[in-house]
């Protein structure tokens, strides 16, 4: 294995990273967008949203890519690797952060809500001001969690030709015919991204506990 | 579209038989990993520093490694240490390992939530360890533990899916087949992914039974 290797599996972890933080960024206020849905108790579309939610958290991620991948260029609708990617990451992520949203949202207590009601505060202010924040709060371990399993899940990418760690780590275990070294090359950048979210979650959570316990 | 299913329908004998092995191959994995996980619990809560020092590496290792990446290197890997094992062989020892150290970190954290005294009732009655791991430790634990063991079996059946990479003819890899003999994608993985949801329901519904076996005992 080359110095040359090494790079590219160094640009493939940039291809990983970039992806997981679009799949983060857009996933994090659509499951917020889903969860909010369900919580009002929309008709119809309430029951639809927990359909959806209930059967993309059921759908591994590697099926739900390569039905995008290959149906939507079937009904007419062009896309590439890197939008397929992106758009089953987002699926994916935001049905688990539905959950944690709507969790959160469950909990919260009702009089505070009538509260901001009675003073006068509009639907917008009321989430904005009163809801939001402590929604916030509470869903964060749960979705740091969610952000390390959706790094877990990126190297199923490389299977519809995203050229990303994995990937670019199997191409030159392939060149080489000396797999084990590229692998433990990505092992080696996959671990502690994963490892630091992981800490942070565990961080936030001992914060939190530590707050309560003073309070 | 309609057409599309019928071809489907005409395939299904395929798509029963990956259906089957995934579900073999997930139920397997499953029960393995969870006999493994309360092997490793008690090592995980050991007071010997180098005992739950190496069970806690091995748990945190395989927590942050991606599932694809560690069944690549079981399958494309461990060949270049003299080990070479066919696909299901790979396939299945790579879920087991994997999710046995989910399964123990699970394990432990139920287990450090049980309440103390009927542990230590059962010591001072003078029940042996095996005896008391099996009638007061394990049965609380179990029920407990149960909506966890659920969600880590689900986690399992989507692993699973991955394993078609290892061309292991599991239900991704029937749709992905079917698919590339007949060009109908959206038929064939939507099939896929409606019955990956049965079988996730499947498993909820056994944990909910045994969340209301576990409200009417308590």
């Amino acid at each position: 294995m080359s110095g040359g290797d090494i790079a590219s599996i160094f640009q493939g972890a940039a291809v990983t990273i970039t992806l997981s933080l679009i799949g983060i960024l857009i996933g994090l206020p659509i499951g917020l967008g889903l969860a909010l849905l369900r919580w009002a108790n929309v008709p119809v579309i309430a029951r639809i949203v927990a359909v959806y939610v209930s059967m993309l958290r059921a759908t591994p991620l590697v099926t739900l890519l390569l039905l995008l991948f290959f149906a939507l260029p079937n009904i007419g609708i062009p896309i590439n690797p890197i939008s397929a990617a992106i758009t089953a990451l987002v699926m994916n992520t935001s049905a688990f952060n539905c959950e944690v949203w709507r969790a959160a949202l469950m909990n919260f207590p009702k009089d505070q809500y009538e509260a901001a009601q009675s003073v006068g505060m509009r639907a917008s202010l009321r989430f904005r001001r009163i809801v939001l924040p402590q929604i916030l709060r509470v869903s964060l371990p749960g979705l740091v969690n969610e952000m390390s399993l959706l790094i877990k899940v990126t190297p199923v990418l490389a299977v519809v030709g995203v050229v990303d760690i994995t990937r670019a780590a199997v191409r030159i275990g392939a060149e080489t015919y000396d797999p084990l070294p590229p692998f433990l090359v990505a092992i080696a950048l996959y671990a502690p991204i994963v490892f630091a979210l992981v800490a942070l979650q565990r961080w936030i959570e001992r914060r939190q506990s530590a707050a309560e316990a003073a309070a | 579209m309609i057409h599309d299913f019928g071809i489907v329908w005409t395939e299904r004998a395929l798509l029963l038989s990956g259906l089957a092995n995934t579900t073999i191959l997930s139920v397997l994995a499953a029960i393995a990993s969870l006999l493994l996980g309360f092997a490793l619990t008690p090592a995980l809560m050991s007071k010997h520093l180098a005992v739950s020092g190496t069970a806690r590496v091995f748990v945190d290792g395989m927590r942050c490694v991606p599932f694809l990446l560690f069944a690549y290197i079981v399958y494309y890997g461990l060949p270049s240490l003299g080990l070479r094992w066919d696909n299901w062989t790979s396939g299945l020892f790579a879920l087991i390992v994997y999710n046995t150290a989910y399964m123990a970190e699970t394990l432990r954290g139920a287990w450090v939530a049980q309440p103390r005294e009927p542990i230590e009732a059962g010591v001072a009655f003078g029940f042996s360890d095996l005896k008391l791991f099996r009638r007061i430790i394990l049965p609380p634990l179990l029920l407990s533990a149960g909506p966890v063991i659920g969600n880590q079996t689900i986690q399992i059946i989507k692993d699973s899916a991955f394993l078609t990479i290892i061309a292991l003819p599991e239900l991704t890899h029937a749709a992905s087949s079917i698919q590339s003999r007949h060009y109908v994608p959206f038929a064939a993985f939507i099939t896929a992914v409606f019955l990956y949801w049965g079988l996730c329901l499947v498993v909820e519904a056994g944990v909910n039974s045994v969340g209301r076996l576990a409200e009417a005992r308590r």
